[in-house]
């Protein structure tokens, strides 16, 4: 498998390559890691005129804690929140995450800036992303935009990132109080795409009424999919089995999953339950 | 529309004019003609091209060859030194890691990184960092082995054995 | 613990030698066909249908020929002028190499570029535009014989439909009283699914055809080269390429697992396009080609059917099978066998009557059926007799390993006839599954079963206790295109005692290079380090049929050890001369004889063959050479006894394979390890149709996993950590008692681990699941049934 040809640049700033993108227009397509776009590239699903390579690009593989948000920069490589320490102390549902994102080999090389821009609702950090409530930095020409993760994915590979602009950053606000996240999704065999997959982060006040709630989910909607309705039943009330439950019940109904090789629509909703309620069950632990 | 690239491998530096499409496993093995990475899928799912560039495990069918612009790259070929085998092969070969030998330059690339991370991983921590390595052979039970006995070898640990365990 | 009859410096049977193969392959400097690289080669890409059945309006290649590098692009009309665009497959019956107006199955080749460079070929192929018309396929093969199903095979003459053979065996009638009469019959439907073996190295050649010398030079990856030489000087014989100006050359083989047996299109398009062209050309499949479109497995749709008393005595099995072909058979069978050993499905069990019935079916598929590493069908058979058994089981409430016991061949009934006419070699199956048993610890799991089952957990354990039949074939019975199924071994000892012997057969990761050695060494006291291994060039080699089924040890094996048994009786002739004694007064201990009485009074093997080429005789022949073609007095009968454990999660019916056990009996053992790598890898390979693998078709006959993002080859995470023993029960027939064991694995394998699943289910009132049972699947059969979530009682 071999791609069709492309014309090649690896800019060294970020305005260069926005210059770029601007000149050349939509036949051009940012490569970061290159771990979704060179596959499809491989079997010709994609057909770009023009890569700009933007490993060169200095100050985007950050991944910082700073002030109250923890900061990811487009070019940080999965393994990079796989390896933090300080990552996994305050979010382990990236080291829950990493752990199910393909393979190491993929995880040294594809970036979180790029699992998110391929707007894939198959990948498996926007429903991270989505429970944490993270905003997007996107640059263009004319400065940097913050977008909420509720406006990023517009649609079956699209995003809010437009023709000439480059998603440059991830910011998640870092929470003060008590709180628990966690990630899994239930997979064929490693390595898979989710046959569905349940990220929950709570926040807790000191009697344990939850205050905030996030719950995103993969592969089960042509987006991915922010429960809101399950969001809802968690915030103000004690996290008991029973608001679980209605939580995980809420979440299985909202999914629009279709049936396909990983299983029936219905299969699919049951796995959303089961792992709605399991995730808030450990994010739940994690916030003891 | 070709550019020229530089780029290491095992050492020995490459200076090449190639079209941006060019995967680094083609570079790899038509260019350099280094042919003990290989390719077994068009898909980034068996790893029998995995290489390591500057020291991280990577799948060279799914990085273009002018990605590595710059790169140290080490393949199968650049384990040994003068001094011997690298404790992965040696691993492999007393261990029976390996039958038809055509994923195992891939897997034991990946697992040199597994364990200059962690030289002393458990079974599940081995299983799952060579889970992007598939093997149609050996039923994976003795790459186990392999990557545990060269893991004692770079600890300086005491080598465990090799011999076939049976149930009696 | 395996005895050895040699010292460790000598390495013969028994020894757990590290393989003599390894340093190349640990370095990088395997070499296999892709790495082959000759001046001037040419590359060659295919153009391949989208449509599972269609006519070929037209093919527009002019774009593609105006690429610069593009030489030619070769259609079926093309080949269709040297009559090279059809060619036999091994069962007898025809497939296209490229097609004249139709094409057949999704994936088919349509056209091949050549080109300078392997870019350049595939963006050529990219440009070849094909205009097809579409029409309905027949995908499913219960409706290929309905009336209003379209007649596939228009291209045969006599063929008015899309039936290809029928096949039975057994006593019909006899069998059918018994089930009329009897107290128990249980029934079950299965599908054994449609897979692929998936190697990790996919299937390619360069061929290299020389026109001044009128010689082809054909680099493949094949599991048996010296019958491909044959096909090769068959299909192209009448264009000049008779046998003697061809070589196969089969270089390190990347995995082959059966599905490198069969001559492939692209091979023979790469043939012709070399021949007209000449100069070299490589074909490289890609992995996406390989699944879409090279030889499935399997395919075979069961209904088993077991008639018994209530008590739990087997009196009679009946099978018929619907086997669906695709667009050819192009089966790798022996000739008389169109459904394999698929008759060594009565089992391990002793029983007088038994009918099995099998019919073919074309459809719009890609054609096979290949053996995905087993011995011609008996993973189908093995699965139905397996799972039939626990489902009579089930019926009469026996705990499945009581069963067995109660129904198997004794250990002094072998050799046994079985129903269906074969004659089991040897065996003791109570040995095998006792040490199963209590390995597992099997009472204290069941008791935990049972404490399992009270608190709402699915918990299963499932037997198998298998019966394979491998090493074809005697060449009464057993040919491939007419060749008998021998095959061979030469052994040349060089003057300073170092030896090369050279074999009809092919390692694909075996370890040939290692346990053939053994074998010599063994019979002749030659360290095994000190004897080089040949295989897969059909210049150098003698003729044999290959590798697959099982089949080295059993004949080329047998034959090694009797060419060196030709040349151990040379060397007491050279030591009777030698010693002054006559041969009678000599006795034999590995590496040398001595005379009976004196053993001071010795000459070692080397000294022997060294003599043969410096003090010879007087009238005997100089040289330490030999060569035997091996003719099997009948095959070989390993068995197995498997015990696997699952869990099932409760709510996502997620499983998990908590043990496994395999106990095998291969009968002697030549390389322990060896063998013990062959059972780890056999598993896995079982593992992988009973829970993961399946080429799934739509109903317009679109591939919807042809990749291996979505064929799902288990990773080390999905392969448990296996646990494997043996029991050893030497064939009496065969030389070193040997039997084979590269294949029991992923025979024995499957139905234990869906036994399991379906004992975990049992609660549920569940009979039977199809493999691959997917977490999916169990929640669909639950569903179903209107179970789902109901509490369990255990």
């Amino acid at each position: 498998m071999i791609p069709a040809s492309f014309d090649y640049s690896a800019p060294s700033t970020l305005k260069e390559a926005l210059n770029l993108l601007k000149d050349i227009g939509d036949e051009a397509k940012i490569l970061a890691g290159g771990h979704s776009l060179i596959p499809m590239m491989k079997l010709r699903f994609a057909e770009p005129e023009h890569l700009i390579d933007i490993s060169n690009v200095p100050g985007l593989s950050y991944v910082n804690f700073e002030g109250d948000h923890l900061k990811i920069g487009a070019m940080a490589r999965e393994v990079d929140l796989e390896d933090s320490k300080e990552v996994g102390e305050k979010f382990p549902i990236f080291h829950d995450v990493a752990k199910l994102i393909a393979d190491p080999q993929v995880r040294n090389f594809g970036t979180i800036g790029g699992n998110l821009a391929h707007g894939d609702a198959a990948n498996d950090q926007p429903a991270v992303m989505i429970a944490l409530d993270a905003q997007v930095e996107i640059t263009g020409l004319d400065g940097v935009r913050t977008v909420g993760i509720d406006d990023f994915f517009y649609g079956f590979y699209a995003t809010a990132v437009q023709e000439d602009e480059i998603l440059t950053g991830i910011n998640i606000p870092v929470p003060t109080g008590r709180f628990g996240n966690a990630y899994h999704k239930s997979e064929r065999k490693v390595g898979d795409y989710a046959t569905g997959g349940v990220a929950v982060h709570v926040e807790l006040d000191a009697e344990g009424t939850c205050t905030k709630a996030g719950i995103g989910l993969t592969n089960v909607n042509p987006t991915p999919l922010r429960a809101s309705r399950s969001e809802e039943a968690l915030v103000g009330a004690k996290l008991d089995d029973t608001t679980i439950e209605s939580a995980a019940q809420y979440a299985s109904e909202d999914c629009n999953p279709s049936s396909d090789l990983r299983g029936s629509e219905d299969y699919k909703r049951r796995i959303i339950k089961v792992l709605t309620k399991r995730m808030i069950h450990k994010a739940l632990e994690r916030a003891q | 529309m070709e550019k020229e690239i530089t780029l290491k491998i095992n050492g020995e530096e490459y200076t090449q004019k190639v079209e941006p499409r060019t995967l680094l496993i083609h570079f790899i093995r038509e260019n350099a003609s280094l042919t003990g990475s290989h390719i077994g899928c068009d898909t980034s799912s068996c790893g029998a091209c995995t290489i390591l560039i500057d020291g991280k495990s990577a799948k060279s069918c799914t990085i273009l060859a002018i990605q590595a612009q710059g790169k140290e790259i080490t393949t199968v070929e650049g384990l040994a030194t003068t001094e011997g085998v690298h404790p992965i092969q040696e691993g492999f070969k007393e261990n029976h890691g390996l039958h038809c030998g055509f994923c195992t330059p891939g897997m034991m690339l990946r697992a040199v990184e597994l364990l200059e991370k962690n030289p002393d991983p458990t079974e599940e921590e081995i299983r799952w960092g060579i889970s992007g390595n598939l093997c149609r052979c050996t039923g994976y039970n003795n790459i186990v082995k392999a990557i545990k006995y060269a893991g004692a070898k770079i600890r300086g640990a005491e080598l465990p054995s090799t011999e076939p365990v049976f149930v009696e | 613990m395996i005895q050895c009859k040699t010292s460790k410096e000598i390495g013969g049977m028994g020894h757990s030698m590290k393989r003599k193969e390894d340093d190349r392959f640990v370095h990088g400097k395997g070499n296999y066909v892709d790495d082959v690289k000759l001046p001037g080669m040419l590359y060659m890409d295919i153009v391949r249908s989208p449509y599972a059945y269609a006519k070929i309006k037209n093919i527009d290649s002019s774009e593609a020929l105006k690429i610069p590098g593009v030489l030619a692009v070769v259609t079926g009309k093309d080949l269709e002028q040297y009559n090279l665009h059809w060619m036999p497959t091994l069962m007898s019956d025809t497939q296209m190499v490229l097609p004249v107006d139709t094409v057949m199955y999704q994936s088919q080749e349509v056209a091949a570029i050549i080109a300078t460079e392997k870019y350049i070929a595939r963006d050529a192929r990219e440009a070849v535009r094909v205009e097809y018309e579409v029409m309905k396929p027949v995908v499913n093969p219960f409706k290929a014989n309905d009336e209003d199903a379209p007649v596939l095979r228009t291209d045969k003459e006599d063929q008015k439909d899309n039936h290809i053979w029928h096949w039975e065996v057994g006593q019909k009638e006899e069998t059918e009283k018994i089930f009329n009469d009897a107290e128990v019959v249980v029934k079950e439907q299965m599908h054994i699914p449609r897979i692929h073996v998936s190697s990790i190295e996919t299937c390619g050649c360069v061929a290299d055809y020389d026109k001044v010398d009128n010689h082809l030079t054909m680099y493949m990856t094949t599991q048996a080269p010296h019958a491909i030489r044959t096909v090769i000087a068959l299909v192209a014989g009448h264009v000049g390429l008779t046998e003697e100006k061809v070589r196969v050359i089969s270089p390190d083989i990347g995995g082959g697992f059966g599905g490198k047996v069969p001559v492939y299109p692209g091979y023979v398009i790469a043939i012709a396009a070399s021949f007209l062209i000449g100069k070299p050309v490589k074909w490289i499949e890609d992995r996406s080609e390989n699944l879409q479109a090279d030889s499935f497995a399997r395919d075979y749709h069961i209904t088993a059917e077991m008639a018994g008393t209530k008590d739990g005595k087997i009196l009679a099995t009946r099978m018929k099978v619907l086997a669906d072909h695709g667009y050819t058979d192009a089966s790798a069978n022996p000739s008389k066998f169109p459904t394999g050993m698929f008759s060594i499905g009565t089992g391990s069990y002793d029983y007088s009557h038994a009918f099995m019935e099998a019919d073919a079916v074309y459809t719009n598929k890609p054609p096979g059926g290949v053996a995905y590493r087993c011995s011609f069908r008996v993973t189908e058979a093995v699965h139905a007799i397996e799972r039939i058994t626990d489902r009579y089981a089930l019926e009469i409430g026996k705990d499945p390993a009581e069963l067995r016991f109660q129904n198997f061949i004794k250990k002094d009934q072998f050799p046994y006839q079985s129903p269906t006419g074969w004659e089991y070699d040897s065996g003791d199956y109570e040995a095998g599954l006792k040490l199963a048993l209590k390995t597992v610890e099997y009472d204290k799991l069941r008791e935990k079963q049972a404490q399992m089952r009270k608190e709402g957990k699915l918990m299963g354990i499932g037997l198998s206790t298998f019966t394979e039949i491998v090493g074809a074939g005697p060449s009464k019975d057993f040919d491939i295109l007419g060749i008998k199924m021998f095959d061979s071994a030469e052994i040349r000892v060089h003057p300073t005692g170092k030896a090369i012997a050279r074999f009809g057969t092919k390692s694909q990761g075996q370890g040939h290079e290692t346990t053939y050695a053994q074998i010599i060494a063994e019979e002749l006291g030659i360290p095994a380090k000190d004897i080089q291994i040949e295989e897969g060039d059909t210049d150098t080699a003698p003729y044999g049929l290959g590798t697959y089924a099982s089949r080295s040890t059993p004949t080329a094996g047998a034959a090694a050890a009797i060419a060196a048994r030709k040349l151990r009786d040379k060397a007491r002739k050279l030591a009777a001369h030698l010693l002054e004694v006559s041969e009678d007064d000599l006795e034999w201990e590995p590496g040398k004889f001595s005379v009976k009485g004196a053993p001071e009074k010795s000459k070692t093997i080397q000294e022997l063959v060294f003599a043969a080429y410096t003090n010879h005789p007087q009238g005997m022949e100089a040289g330490f050479e030999a060569t035997h073609y091996y003719d099997p007095p009948n095959l070989t009968f390993p068995s197995g006894a498997y015990i696997c454990v699952v869990e099932i999660d409760p709510e996502t019916f997620e499983i998990d394979v908590k043990r496994f056990v395999a106990i095998d009996d291969a009968g002697n053992i030549i390389n322990p390890m060896v063998a013990q790598g062959q059972v780890h890898g056999g598993l896995t390979q079982g593992i992988a149709p009973a829970m993961y693998e399946e080429l799934i078709y739509d109903d317009d006959g679109n591939i919807l996993n042809g990749t291996l993002m979505d064929y799902l080859v288990p990773t080390a995470v999905e392969s448990p950590n296996w646990e494997t023993g043996h029991t050893v029960t030497p064939s009496p027939h065969h030389p070193i008692g040997a039997k084979g064991i590269g294949e029991s694995p992923t025979v024995g394998a499957p139905p234990a681990i869906a036994n399991a699943i379906v004992d975990a289910l049992k609660p549920y009132g569940i009979t039977h699941l199809d493999i691959p049972i997917t977490p999916a699947k169990i929640f669909e059969a639950l569903k179903e049934k209107g179970v789902l979530d109901k509490p369990i009682v255990g």
